[in-house]
């Protein structure tokens, strides 16, 4: 008797999804603690700030101000593609353009008109810090003069140099020591040395974590799938001076050493290319991005992105900290350190490919990548390719266009590959 | 043996039967895209003007950019290195490839073999690309085909300055309000799209011999433009249209030869 289909039978059981793991569950659960205990204290008549997300967090920390961060905030209403109502507001209404940064559109609609029930506890003072871009400067001027309420900020400036001059490190010190004054006049809080050094000592420990959990995606194959990092510097960005981080940070690295030892990854598929990612990530499409790389199996095991907030600097160290702030891998550095790092990154990470995000969000970032792609494909040989996108406007992406990218520069790789292997 | 390969662009259809991977029995082109009946329609031409069925054909390759969607395609390849292959096969002395599709625009560098080795594709953006040359044509009221021949009657070629399609159409209307002859127009709009375009072969490096290949490869004007541009012949076959198809083609005999 032939074998017949049941046209009615059942469908295969749905493939059970794979369980969070423990460092994942308790970066969501930090996550929320950080919105809830900001809400909580804003309940008790506390002052609750809003801040960039490369600024001096430490001095908040140790004052025991709740501090919250705007880029990332926009970056999760993104991700979860929630964005549009927002950048709808923003452009419309709210008369802003088009051309703004969409972390800055998705914020602002969120302050001026839309958080009536959100997350997010509106803030009572605002801390910026223009080393990752001069645009954060004008939407938290705009939050402060809307809002009527305090800017705190520090300017770095531009390091023309390969390092940051003396006189700038001075100049930067000179206002952290001025915002400890003032935040602390502001606030009603009292300054405590002993703290702050704590604090210290804790966004150090951090850092090195970080630093560790990052690299060691060096190993080939990688026992992690480079976008998880993407997830986890949340706790770096919004976090960086707590020992929930330092516990978040202590399991993921736990968790990768098991991979490593038993030979195993979190990523899905057989690793056969290794690319570094340039440039913030496209949230609305990270699944799509990833979807992608994942069919022609490539794992993005760097970025310039996730590590930026490997802030480094001797723990009681002022000046330490003012440099640490002025030279993070951010949008002020000049061309020779924006490719120094990168190359350097491409060699480390054994790296078959780059993939740029012509971001449209960060134009600086995408200036300089024009004759950076030039200067590390010469420097290191390693091919490349871009795609236009944005960190979180979901309007400025082809799907189409990124996946024909990927797969141009998938039979780059290949062919070049196959060159090196014939000689 | 007989393989297929075929080309389902954003505006038109390509399909070619190649024997042994040596020769072409068989071509189509369909001025319908992804999304249409046009992949349909070129795939049955091109059985039918060989006297094939399907089962005839040994393997097929889908490229462009509806290549996801081919049922009778195992495999997919990306336009890239199929006009890399494709132009190798009708051109094998080309390293260089200049392909302006419907909506995009690239520059390819090749190896000996035709294999893809590099390349650099322009931005979000229609400026350079087929689609640019459609909107112009039919604000200058002429069929896309004549655009070429009526350039290169221009004596004076206007100065197209914007790289945005929308506001080069505002520049070309207010250029034939003011009475510029519509084969200098034509001309500054093929310069235009040169401009965008040759500065990709550059980046990338123009090691002769340069050809280009895709649909808007047959517009002569583009083509002297493209020249002039890059300072070198640019080599155009009679089957530039075809070479994505034929790229697709070639890849499909290889795997075949690969597998035994």
């Amino acid at each position: 008797m032939s074998e017949t289909v049941n046209a009615t039978a059942p469908a295969a059981p749905a493939k059970p999804k794979r369980p969070k793991p423990k460092s994942m569950i308790m970066l969501g659960e930090q996550s929320a603690a950080l919105m809830e205990n900001a809400r909580l204290a804003k309940e008790r008549g506390e002052m609750v700030g809003w801040s960039t997300s490369i600024f001096p967090q430490e001095i908040a920390e140790s004052l025991g101000l709740n501090i919250l961060y705007p880029e990332n905030f926009s970056a999760g209403i993104a991700a979860r593609k929630q964005a549009d109502p927002y950048l709808q507001m923003c452009e419309g209404p709210l008369e802003y353009n088009n051309d703004l940064c969409s972390y800055a559109k998705i914020n602002l609609a969120y302050a001026e008109a839309m958080h009536e029930g959100g997350t997010m506890a509106m803030p009572d003072f605002l801390c910026v810090t223009n080393n990752i871009c001069n645009q954060v400067t004008k939407w938290f001027e705009n939050l402060s003069k809307t809002l009527n309420i305090p800017l705190f900020m520090i300017d770095t400036c531009y390091n023309y140099e390969d390092y940051v001059t003396e006189s700038r490190v001075k100049y930067v010190r000179g206002q952290i020591e001025k915002y400890i004054k003032d935040l602390c006049e502001y606030t009603g809080k009292t300054w405590d040395e002993k703290r702050f050094q704590e604090v210290m000592e804790i966004s150090a420990e951090n850092k090195d974590l970080w630093i560790e959990a990052n690299e060691m995606l060096a190993h080939k194959p990688s026992p992690m799938n480079g976008f998880d990092l993407f997830n986890y510097m949340s706790c770096m960005v919004c976090n960086r001076g707590k020992t929930s981080t330092t516990a978040i940070l202590k399991q993921l690295i736990s968790e990768i050493n098991e991979h490593l030892k038993n030979g195993t990854s979190t990523y899905p598929v057989e690793e056969k290319y290794r690319v570094f990612w340039d440039g913030i990530a496209c949230w609305p499409y990270l699944s799509h991005n990833l979807r992608t790389l994942k069919q022609y199996g490539i794992n993005m095991v760097a970025s310039g992105y996730v590590k930026a907030w490997a802030l480094d600097y001797e723990t009681n160290d002022l000046d330490g900290m003012a440099k640490a702030y002025s030279y993070c891998p951010a949008n002020n550095n000049n061309m020779s350190t924006f490719i120094q790092r990168r190359a350097e990154a491409l060699i480390q990470f054994q790296c078959d490919g780059m993939i740029y995000h012509v971001n449209r969000s960060c134009k600086v970032m995408d200036c300089q990548q024009i004759e950076a792609q030039r200067q590390i494909e010469a420097i290191t040989g390693v091919p490349y390719t871009t795609f236009d996108g944005d960190q979180s406007d979901y309007r400025n992406y082809s799907e189409a266009q990124f996946e024909t990218r990927i797969q141009g520069l998938v039979e780059v790789m290949k062919a070049r590959k196959e060159a090196k292997e014939n000689g | 043996m007989f393989t297929l390969g075929i080309d389902i662009g954003s505006a038109s259809s390509d399909a070619v039967i190649l024997e042994d991977g040596t020769h072409i029995v068989s071509k189509a082109v369909f001025p319908l895209g992804a999304g249409t009946a046009g992949p349909q329609q070129a795939y049955e031409t091109v059985l039918g003007a060989a006297g094939l069925v399907p089962e005839d054909i040994g393997a097929a390759v889908a490229t462009g950019y509806g290549r996801m969607n081919c049922p009778y395609a195992k495999e997919q390849l990306s336009e890239l290195s199929c006009h890399a292959k494709g132009i190798h096969f009708l051109l094998p002395n080309v390293r260089t490839i200049i392909d302006i599709g419907g909506q995009d625009a690239k520059a390819l560098r090749i190896g000996p073999q035709g294999q893809l080795m590099n390349f650099v594709m322009n931005d979000k953006c229609a400026a350079g690309t087929g689609r640019f040359l459609e909107v112009m044509a039919r604000v200058l009221d002429l069929p896309i085909e004549e655009l070429g021949p009526v350039s290169e009657r221009s004596t004076h070629p206007v100065s197209i300055s914007n790289t945005c399609t929308v506001f080069a159409e505002s520049e070309v209307i207010s250029q034939m309000s003011s009475h510029a002859a519509i084969e200098d127009i034509a001309a500054g709009i093929h310069r235009s799209v040169a401009k965008r375009v040759a500065g990709m072969a550059l980046r990338i490096g123009k090691e002769p011999d340069v050809a280009m290949s895709g649909g808007v490869a047959l517009n002569i004007g583009v083509v002297h433009a493209m020249e002039e541009e890059l300072e070198t012949p640019v080599q155009v076959h009679p089957y530039c249209q075809l070479a994505g198809a034929i790229g697709a083609a070639v890849v499909a005999w290889e795997n075949l030869q690969k597998k035994g």
